[in-house]
């Protein structure tokens, strides 16, 4: 048995760090978000006037839904390039399971800064994809199109996110024991039905934990929109960091944090109810 | 009982013809063929590595045959993928789907044949009414035992009308009473619903409880199919012999239809030459106070182990040449130094080497 000493010695140092980084900032930051600002000074004066403000603001909603549909594509698209990835890595990669798998985990040791400008690099218009494009005489002049836009964001998300997508799916389908899928051909289930009647709700927790991550890192994301997506791309987190920065106005930027942070911790109880839902053992 | 025993001479559902198979260099298959009578109970017995399982996945289309065929009722049967065999299994560690419940999991066959909705309702009430389950119709096989576990997916299997039923070592993650009674259930199933049985163990008891014939495979070839009774009163080799119940092996020179093996001469009708004999342990009699009977051979040996087996018990014996035999015989109480022992000649059994 350990004494009451030791136990508080030990975990007095982590409860620090989470009180000062973690509890602190985000008092701090509830509080913010009901203060208001005067002649570039932070008044504190208590009221509901930042999330006035963000309500009737239609710019506000505009970049929201703009963030929202950007994390759904996102999430999307990840799923539909990570799950068949995992699947075909767990199912029928044989003896080149190792190498594959670390080559999909290859890419996250590289940082997110160098793949994004690396995108940059190939979507410009003096890019490797436009110059590809005119040498095969598919276009005559640089696509502008490429870069600068939300194509651009979701498609350097979705590059970045995709093994974080696949990781937990792979996972989980490493977990079904092989069994059931010769119990299902077995008793009569063509490959298809065993897909869609033991893998996939097998799968489903994996695939639940893929999403939310493709879904939450996308919704907090503001690189993606300041390297390759231009003004017309600018996501939520972009105007938290301009509120907080350049147009100093701080309760304003918490306020929307404070949403921001409503909603992902409701998608993550939401989605871990879900992942319960779909858990068996 | 006769009609269980005439039951392998009807005609063959499934014909394994000369099937051979390979993983890489290694053959766990030679060149095997059997013919599995319609409505037997058959049962593939050997030791692990003996390629009984990997027969039974092959029937069920989880391998394929490096060569030979395979057919069912007058059909080829190795070309057609698992899912269009008309062959269900029941699995050693029975693979239910944890995230569907009982009635769910053994409708499953059902539905992924597109049996009409009206039945499907119907047929996995009588399945798990057989199993004695209903009461557990809407359970989560994770919360199930063992047994109940298993008859599950015996239910699941035979709700499909299979014409073959494979079950792959299904008692062996039972526990020694249950097991027991699994056999009986096992047993009784068969003769209700009719349905061919291939059955696969390493436990030779289990083999002679349940069978109406046993085929002990050795090294990926077939070493004897026989029903249990034959197989067991004669083997045809020294490793039958030995795998389904005890046995002690007698090296023996025969001249002149007499058999020589040192301590023990006796009459046979083999020819001249080595020879090796099989004489069960339970064959060998105590011969205090009986007379002596013709063809009997007598002999004297110490008694160097007694194991107590409660009916019975197993004498270890140290012949005056050095042999050591074993003899079962009715509980005597605890025994100790010489004494006289006797069998009769026609109870040694010649077998190949």
């Amino acid at each position: 048995m350990y004494s009451r000493l030791y136990k508080l010695a030990i975990s007095l140092p982590p409860l620090f760090w989470v009180t000062l980084f973690l509890l602190v900032p985000y008092a701090l930051m509830f509080a913010h978000s009901f203060w208001v600002t005067q002649d570039g000074v932070i008044l504190h004066n208590w009221s509901f006037h930042q999330y006035k403000e963000l309500l009737s603001q239609p710019l506000y909603a505009t970049v929201f839904f703009r963030t929202m549909r950007v994390a759904a594509s996102v999430t999307l698209l990840s799923l539909l390039l990570g799950y068949p990835l995992a699947y075909f890595l767990s199912f029928h990669a044989g003896p080149r399971k190792e190498l594959l798998y670390q080559l999909v985990i290859v890419p996250l040791w590289v940082s997110y800064l160098v793949r994004g400008y690396a995108w940059k690099t190939i979507l410009g218009t003096d890019g490797v994809l436009n110059g590809a494009l005119q040498y095969l005489h598919i276009t005559h002049e640089p696509v502008s199109a490429l870069l600068y836009s939300p194509f651009a964001v979701i498609l350097m998300l979705t590059h970045i996110y995709t093994p974080f997508v696949f990781l937990p799916i792979y996972a989980s389908l490493e977990h079904i024991p092989r069994p059931l899928l010769e119990a299902s051909s077995d008793l009569g289930a063509s490959p298809r039905s065993t897909f869609l009647r033991v893998i996939l709700p097998l799968s489903m927790p994996g695939l639940l934990a893929g999403a939310t991550f493709a879904f939450v890192l996308t919704l907090g994301d503001f690189l993606a929109p300041l390297l390759v997506g231009g003004s017309s791309s600018t996501m939520i987190a972009n105007v938290v960091q301009s509120l907080f920065g350049a147009a100093y106005d701080w309760p304003l930027g918490a306020a929307i944090s404070v949403f921001i942070l409503f909603i992902t911790v409701g998608l993550l109880f939401f989605t871990e109810h879900l992942e319960k839902r779909w858990t068996f053992q | 009982m006769s009609a269980a025993a005439s039951t392998w001479s009807n005609p063959s559902l499934l014909e394994i013809r000369a099937v051979s198979k390979r993983f890489g260099e290694k053959e766990v298959l030679k060149t095997l063929s059997l013919n599995v009578a319609q409505g037997e109970f058959l049962t593939l017995l050997g030791e692990s590595g003996s390629g009984k399982t990997t027969l039974l996945r092959l029937i069920a289309g989880f391998e394929q045959p490096t060569a030979g065929e395979l057919w069912m009722s007058g059909q080829r049967l190795d070309t057609l993928p698992p899912h269009k065999r008309r062959v269900n299994t029941v699995f050693q560690q029975y693979a239910l789907f944890p995230h569907l419940n009982v009635s769910e999991n053994v409708a499953y066959g059902l539905r992924a044949n597109n049996t009409p909705k009206s039945q499907i309702a119907e047929r996995v009430q009588q399945a798990l009414a057989m199993v004695r389950m209903s009461e557990y119709a809407v359970a989560k096989p994770t919360k199930l035992s063992g047994g109940q576990q298993q008859r599950i997916a015996l239910a699941r299997a035979l709700v499909n009308r299979p014409q073959l039923l494979l079950l792959d070592e299904p008692l062996s993650a039972l526990d020694a009473n249950l097991r027991k009674e699994m056999q009986g259930e096992l047993k009784s199933l068969q003769r209700e619903v009719g349905i061919t049985f291939l059955f696969v163990t390493h436990d030779q008891e289990e083999a002679m409880a349940l069978s109406d014939r046993i085929a002990l495979l050795k090294d990926g070839a077939l070493e004897q199919i026989a029903t249990p009774r034959e197989i067991y009163a004669h083997p045809a080799t020294a490793y039958t012999a030995q795998f389904i119940g005890q046995t002690n092996l007698l090296r023996a020179t025969v001249r002149a239809n007499i058999a020589d093996c040192g301590e023990f001469k006796f009459p046979t009708n083999s020819p001249d030459g080595p020879a090796l004999f099989s004489l069960r342990p339970e064959k060998i009699f105590a011969a205090s106070g009986t007379p002596s009977y013709p063809d009997s051979t007598r002999f004297f040996a110490d008694i160097r182990q007694q194991f107590y087996g409660g009916s019975t018990e197993l004498l270890e014996l140290l012949c005056s040449d050095g042999q050591v035999v074993r003899a079962r015989i009715n509980a005597a109480g605890p025994l100790s130094g010489r004494h006289e022992f006797f069998f009769f000649a026609q109870d040694a059994i010649p077998v190949k080497p």
